[in-house]
């Protein structure tokens, strides 16, 4: 039954309705409300951040790992502009997320009121959908909808902005069940001449190659499950985007490791030379295409997307199949299997010899050393030694980044959490907050760049007063790497202002903040100093000094095709020409 | 341009147009996009086009049913065929929108729009602009001794016309409204 109470608490009474069990938020004027509320319940455990920027990263990390929405509250103006960086992350990496944020009263609305913002204009392109809510009774079946629009079909974040009188004032509560549908329901099943067209070209394909991505994750455990399916019956080989890595096991023998500009050799070759291209959940994007004239110029190209402006959108493909990746692979394996499970065996093992020979170019070899850390060895280190475990991994933006994708193996979804449309420096370390707030008993590492931790350090304090023993793995080169490489690349060898020139002691600031410090500068030491960090019961900020200049490789150069990769510490000198400087 | 090579998916009907050819490969599309009409559609509408970068002809917006209050946009865009493709796939995704049509390419479709054209002139001009809104069956709404106002209600290309020939006349200011359309025939759209 409908009952009447406050906006605040039927903002309260909504979000357990919805399940939630944790809020990421940071209160001021426009919320205080709400806050009271909550206040007086425990059934929702608020997280106080430090930064709102760090609530939605938090949110998104808790959404990534958990499969369900994350919730951040913050206060209007400030807060909510706070907000923007995060919402547009999660936009970009379909992400689930509810942003509630306080309003000036409807009265004082375009008043240029205390700590007014046109928060619904600011955040129109940056959310699936939002809402401000003027009234009441209106407020519980705009949150439920919220809820609803940010899972249903391709997830996404979404905002509903709340002014203080709103929440004020008394209003009837609707439960999810009471309240009104909007009628947006993605569909999810996909037409049975798309299924078929993709049947026959599993049946046909000599050449073929499974390239899967981030819709993987977002459709659900059960699609990874199918996927591991599919590609075990039919013995294709598999590739994922950052986004996918973890759909497909790295343990797998069919693995061929990430693609894309910094991705395989063996899986860019793959994707350059197959006859039969199976996209599942991934979106062209540009890291991956490089040239598109010359992506994949011979193959056949099924896509499966939930979203129909990811199907054509840079790429045109032969077998645009719309639908939910899980209900898709049901199907496809169904009519495949009931057909007799046909494949081209005797073409495949052709196309396997041929893959073996690429890999056996063994495109991550670096340099070892015995005086420096190599970024690369310390992520192998970290590897083995965390093997095993229920581990979590989230990361910042840059070549850390890239290394720990190359250099870190998943065999779970959801394992891996990592900013990748937008490239947001400033992700992991509240990401891993939020990771680790949603599994308080695993094993979560950041690993980090020394710039981007420096974008949201702030938030080890949130991590030490909830008590989330984090890790903040930094492979300190005292560089912004990313740009110095292409810097060195790009533009002769001028480093303007890719130094990092006053790095403060994270050891010391890592006790200021109440966590571990560690310190790392000899290979010798490593594994100990791993082991003392993986031991230790709480936060700590390692700091492993690594090799200033070591460049990330494979590297596709921006405006190249696939198969003009750069391998190793090849000769980097004119590798991107006029056309390429001007991509990003 | 000539009314024999009109190419496909051009809205011209006209052998008057006057609208510049499109550059090669491109082509013009109306669409009609059913929405929910709530606080911010249009804008999110307008937010779309300019945010990716697709071009408005024209945009028109009205609430056609008030009682479940839908509005109704049409949108003239022009762009490669991909790119219109990837505008009704955006368009279609949204939350608000409820239906995304292509006039030009779902068979025959009636174009419309109303302008209002302010003309000032005296003597010979002012009895030529008279003889010609008679041509185009365009009715004065507003007259003084020194100006009329012609309300003319057409395809674009007509109005264009029109308004080209009052420019040499006295022209002094045009209203539009934009594109309306709908679909030939019984069918809804
Ligand atoms: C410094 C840097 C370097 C990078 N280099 C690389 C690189 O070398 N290689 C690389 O791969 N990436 C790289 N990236 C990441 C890249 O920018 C993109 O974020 C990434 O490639 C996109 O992954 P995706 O295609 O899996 O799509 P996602 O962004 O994960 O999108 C998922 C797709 O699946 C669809 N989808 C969602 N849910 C479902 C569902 N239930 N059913 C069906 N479909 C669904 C969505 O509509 C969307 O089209 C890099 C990023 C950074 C910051
Ligand atoms: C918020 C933000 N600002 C700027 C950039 C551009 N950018 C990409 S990588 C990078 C350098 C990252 O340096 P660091 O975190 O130390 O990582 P490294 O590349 O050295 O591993 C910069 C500045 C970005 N991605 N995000």
């Amino acid at each position: 039954m409908p009952r009447e109470m406050t906006g605040a608490q039927i903002v309260v009474q909504a979000l357990k309705d919805q399940g939630v069990d944790t809020v990421f938020g940071y209160p001021g004027g426009a919320v205080l409300p709400i806050y009271d509320e909550i206040f007086k319940q425990n059934d929702i455990k608020h997280i106080l951040v430090r930064h709102e920027q760090g609530a939605t990263h938090a949110a998104e990390g808790y959404a990534r790992s958990t499969g369900k929405p994350g919730v951040v509250l913050v206060t209007s103006g400030p807060g909510a502009t706070n907000a923007v960086t995060g919402l547009t992350d999660a936009l970009m990496d379909s992400i689930p997320m509810i942003v509630l944020t306080g309003q000036v009263p409807t009265f004082l609305i375009g008043s240029d009121g205390f700590q007014e913002a046109d928060t619904v204009g600011i955040t129109r392109p940056c959310t699936k959908h939002n809402w401000l809510v003027k009234e009441t009774d209106h407020l519980a079946d705009t949150l439920h909808q919220a809820f609803h629009v940010a899972m249903a079909g391709r997830p996404g974040p979404v905002l509903v902005d709340i002014p203080k009188d709103v929440q004020f004032a008394t209003g009837m509560y609707n439960s999810p069940e009471e309240a009104e549908e909007l009628p947006y329901n993605p569909r999810r099943e996909p037409e049975d001449d798309a299924v078929m067209a993709m049947v026959e070209m599993i049946e046909t394909a000599e050449r073929p190659i499974l390239y899967t991505g981030g819709g993987v994750i977002n459709s659900g455990d059960r699609a990874s499950a199918l996927l591991r399916e599919l590609a075990e019956e039919t013995g294709f080989p598999v590739t994922s985007t950052l986004m996918g890595l973890g759909c497909y096991p790295a343990s797998g023998k069919l693995w061929l490791g990430m693609l894309g500009m910094h991705g395989m050799y063996e899986a860019n070759m793959a994707m350059h030379g197959c006859d039969a291209m199976f996209c599942i959940g991934a979106r062209f994007d540009d890291r991956i295409t490089g040239r598109l004239d010359a992506f994949s110029p011979g193959s056949k190209k099924a896509h499966i997307d939930i979203d129909p402006s990811s199907i054509n959108k840079n790429v045109h493909v032969d077998v645009p199949i719309l639908g939910d990746v899980a209900e898709t692979l049901e199907r496809v394996l169904a009519k495949w299997r009931a057909r007799g499970a046909q494949t081209r065996r005797d073409r495949l093992a052709g196309w396997w010899t041929q893959i073996e020979a690429w890999k056996a170019i063994k495109c991550l070899t670096y340099k070892p050393s015995k005086s420096v850390i190599k970024p690369q060895y310390a992520l192998e280190r970290l590897e083995a030694l965390t093997r095993g475990r229920d581990r979590y991994i989230t990361t910042e933006v840059g070549q850390h980044q890239m290394w720990a994708a190359q250099f870190l193996r998943f065999d779970e979804p959801k394992r891996w959490m990592t900013s990748g449309g937008l490239g947001t420096m400033g992700y992991g370390v509240p990401a891993s907050i939020g990771v680790q707030i949603a599994h308080p008993e695993a094993l979560v590492i950041n690993v980090a760049g020394e710039a981007s931790f420096m974008m949201t350090m702030q938030e080890l304090s949130c991590a030490v007063q909830y008590m989330a023993p984090v890790k903040q793995f930094i492979l300190n080169n005292e560089r912004l790497g990313m740009v110095r490489q292409w810097q060195q690349l790009l533009h002769g060898e001028r480093y303007s202002h890719s130094y990092s020139e006053a790095l403060p002691d994270f050891v010391k600031m890592a006790e200021a903040f109440g966590c571990k410090g560690i310190r790392c500068t000899d290979p010798a030491d490593l594994d100990d100093a791993i082991q003392e960090m993986l031991d230790y019961d709480g936060p700590v900020i390692f700091d492993c000094l690594v090799e200033k200049h070591e460049n990330c490789f494979p590297m596709i150069p921006s405006g190249k095709a696939h198969n003009e990769m750069l391998l190793g510490e090849a000769s980097t000198e004119g590798a991107i020409d006029v056309s390429g400087s001007v991509l990003v | 341009m000539n009314a024999l090579n009109i190419p496909q998916g051009s809205t011209a009907h006209s052998a008057y147009s006057l609208r510049p050819t499109l550059p090669e490969g491109e082509e013009r599309r109306t669409l009609a996009v059913l929405v929910r009409n709530e606080a911010g559609v249009l804008a999110r509408v307008i937010g779309l086009f300019s945010g990716r970068g697709y071009n408005i002809e024209s945009l028109t917006v009205s609430e056609t049913d008030h009682a479940s209050r839908r509005s109704r946009i049409t949108v003239v865009t022009t762009g490669e065929p991909a790119i219109i493709e990837q505008i009704k796939a955006q368009l279609s995704r949204m939350v608000v929108v409820i239906d995304v049509h292509d006039l030009t390419m779902e068979g025959p479709s009636v174009e419309r729009e109303l302008a209002l054209i302010k003309v000032a002139c005296t003597g010979e001009a002012r009895v030529e602009a008279l003889r010609m809104s008679q041509v185009f069956r365009a009715s004065v709404v507003d007259t003084t001794l020194k100006s009329f106002v012609f309300e003319l209600t057409g395809a674009p290309d007509k109005i264009d016309a029109f308004v080209e020939l009052m420019a040499p006349l006295g022209l002094v200011d045009v209203s539009r409204t934009g594109v309306a359309a709908i679909k030939r025939g019984p069918d809804p759209m």
